[in-house]
């Protein structure tokens, strides 16, 4: 019973995925391609962070690299930009593979670190490479097509995307069940205990870091085709750092906290600023002596965006998957 | 700049720029690590939170009519009150949530402090006048610059107040008794909680001092912190996240090291922080748990 209601629950997702794009403006439709791209970075953090327990601080760097080689191999050698999307995710893998390895000496903050030092050098390392990177400016791509007539290349876009996460995390939950899911539990609820039981340490730590830059990678290169601009700016520190928000905020291991987490990392720094205005509204309606606060003031935003993160860290320290558990709990509706 | 141009006097006068840096980095690092001790949290607010007090020193002397070191001392007093209002305020009410939690609740402040400050003093950057001036310093032909000596003193001042503190206080004691054991603390007397917050306190005032001897260098303005947080978090990291005594070797030896690679291996600024980076990583993989840590031994 329970689990047909789950069938259901996930079937109704599926056609609000499906129809959100002909109920919004082409401009809403890539917003929500963005979350689909966040959702894929996050379904790769969960299984690095929230399943084997790796703290990474680094997941922008990732996510720069696929998006530095759709750029690279669409402008430079002309090949089409959605079959760039796994090469990125490859390249990215790889290069998080080869990470894994030193990362495995390291663990806690020095592995937090280690993790930072890529979010930083990446960007570093594309300024540095000049033309052939695009330097400061970055690089420039095509604008989307949609080969599709009755599609707009945003909504086309949009379908790309959201295929691409719902497949990704088909996948993901395949890779995180079993022996191999419950190897990296083990490491992430104790390494020396799971060697001791037979973890083998290095194949399932640099397997989880491979995989889990691959889906960087992944959502890199799509971030790169739905801005169709890839710059060094465009990943900074803060965004690795989002990225962690979201996967707290979302709650590892459920597609619904993915969802959340990734629509968190898109859409609250957009409004922030927007909420304040209601919030004053909402305390001069009942007579508090509040003035106006211009919303786009610079600092109004990040205050709000940071107190809504405390806000939403306090009423659910699980994540929003927690809180749904929890309620449900109490609630008994599925 | 080419190895022609090398001279002693220079090469000095870089190494004693490099330790004021370091002594900057060295403050925040400490602050650092005086929390991740207790909490085993690394604070990301810690330099937003420095900056934030900077700004408020930078209204005390120029609203107020405050001579600099006026406004030192009671900005020191301020971070304190705000260091420990912070932690019982904000931090203590997620009491066991997980490390990963908590620290995107120190990320959450870091965001709100940055705000804040933009948002009361405006974004941009604005001179701030430092106590040192800025006439050389004669020492043996070799023309050193005031301030630099001056950040180094106020710096090695401060983190020697603090040592003694620890070391021969009976409150510091408690406090390092709270932080190793805190259940046998609570159980011979020590207000547990109250420690903690009071780690909190000195680290902000570690924060604020890094903050007013650094805004002189480098500007006052919101993100001036950023860099160096990043900086302190590696220094503090390299010297091993638990040693104060590394932390401030971590600071110093970045501070000397960032600044020879600017000035000799003709680093860029955006190469610096990177060619930084790939260094400590490589050391952590000799010294996975830093210059001056201790490998745990744990019993699983």
């Amino acid at each position: 019973m329970r689990d047909a209601a789950r069938w259901v629950g996930y079937a109704v997702l599926l056609v609000v995925i499906a129809v959100l794009p002909f109920l919004v403006s082409d401009f809403r439709a890539s917003q929500f391609a963005l979350v689909g791209v966040f959702a894929i970075a996050l379904i790769g953090l969960s299984i690095l962070t929230g399943y084997t327990g790796q703290i990474s601080l680094g997941h922008g760097g990732f996510m720069a690299i696929g998006a530095y080689t759709t750029a690279i191999l669409s402008t430079t050698y002309g090949l089409n930009d959605l079959l760039t999307v796994p090469i990125g995710g490859v390249v990215a893998g790889i290069v998080g593979f080869l990470f894994g390895f030193p990362a495995l000496r390291l663990a806690g903050v020095y592995l937090a670190l280690a993790t930072f030092a890529l979010a930083v050098i990446v960007p570093s390392v594309a300024i540095a490479l000049g033309d052939r990177a695009g330097g400061t400016a970055g690089i420039i791509l095509d604008l989307p097509t949609s080969p599709i007539g009755a599609l707009s290349p945003d909504r086309w876009l949009y379908y790309v995307t959201w295929a691409i996460a719902i497949v990704l995390f088909v996948v993901a939950v395949l890779f995180v069940r079993g022996r191999r899911g419950r190897a990296l539990r083990a490491i992430r609820e104790n390494e020396l205990a799971a060697v001791a039981g037979g973890v083998n340490l290095t194949h399932y730590k640099t397997l989880a870091f491979g995989v889990s830059a691959f889906y960087a990678g992944v959502a890199g290169s799509l971030y790169a085709i739905l801005n169709f601009i890839v710059a060094p700016g465009a990943f900074p520190i803060t965004l690795s750092i989002l990225l962690l928000a979201g996967l707290v905020i979302g709650g590892a291991g459920s597609f619904l906290g993915v969802l959340a987490g990734a629509a968190f990392v898109q859409f609250v720094p957009l409004y922030a600023g927007d909420v304040m205005g209601r919030v004053t509204d909402a305390a001069q309606a009942v007579r508090l002596p509040v003035g106006d606060v211009d919303p786009t003031t610079p600092g109004v935003p990040s205050v709000v965006y940071g107190l809504i993160l405390l806000v939403v860290l306090f009423a659910a320290p699980n994540g929003v998957a927690g809180l749904v558990r929890r309620l449900r709990g109490k609630l008994r509706i599925f | 700049m080419l190895p022609l141009a090398f001279s002693v006097s220079e090469l000095a006068q870089q190494v004693v720029f490099g330790l004021a840096m370091g002594g900057v980095y060295a403050s925040l690092a400490l602050a650092l690590v005086l929390i991740y001790r207790t909490t085993r949290v690394v604070n990301f607010a810690q330099g937003e939170m420095a900056m934030f007090t900077t700004f408020i020193a930078w209204t005390l002397t120029e609203n107020h009519g405050f001579g600099f070191w006026a406004a030192f001392f009671v900005t020191i007093g301020i971070a304190f009150l705000l260091g420990v209002g912070v932690e019982r305020i904000v931090i203590r009410p997620f009491g066991h949530a997980s490390h990963l939690t908590i620290i995107l609740v120190t990320i959450a402040l870091f965001v709100v402090f940055n705000g804040a400050a933009q948002w009361i003093w405006s974004p941009e950057s604005r001179a701030f006048l430092g106590p040192f001036s800025a006439q050389p310093f004669d020492v043996g032909g070799i023309a050193i610059a005031r301030q630099d000596l001056g950040v180094i003193a106020v710096t090695l001042i401060s983190v020697t107040i603090l040592w003694a503190f620890f070391r021969f206080t009976k409150l510091g004691l408690a406090m390092r008794a709270a932080a190793i054991g805190p259940d046998q603390s609570r159980l011979l007397g020590v207000r547990v909680p109250w420690m903690y917050a009071l780690g909190w306190g000195f680290a902000a005032v570690l924060g604020a001092v890094s903050g007013m001897m650094v805004a002189p260098i480098v500007f006052l303005s919101p993100a001036m912190m950023q860099a160096v947080l990043i900086y302190a978090f590696a220094a503090a990291v390299l010297g091993g996240i638990e040693s104060p005594v590394g932390a401030v070797v971590g600071g110093l030896l970045l501070g000397v090291g960032t600044t020879l690679l600017g000035a000799y291996a003709g680093v860029t600024p955006e190469l610096e922080l990177p060619i930084a980076f790939v260094v400590l990583v490589l050391v952590l993989l000799f010294r996975p748990a830093g210059l001056f840590g201790r490998v745990i031994v744990r019993r699983v």
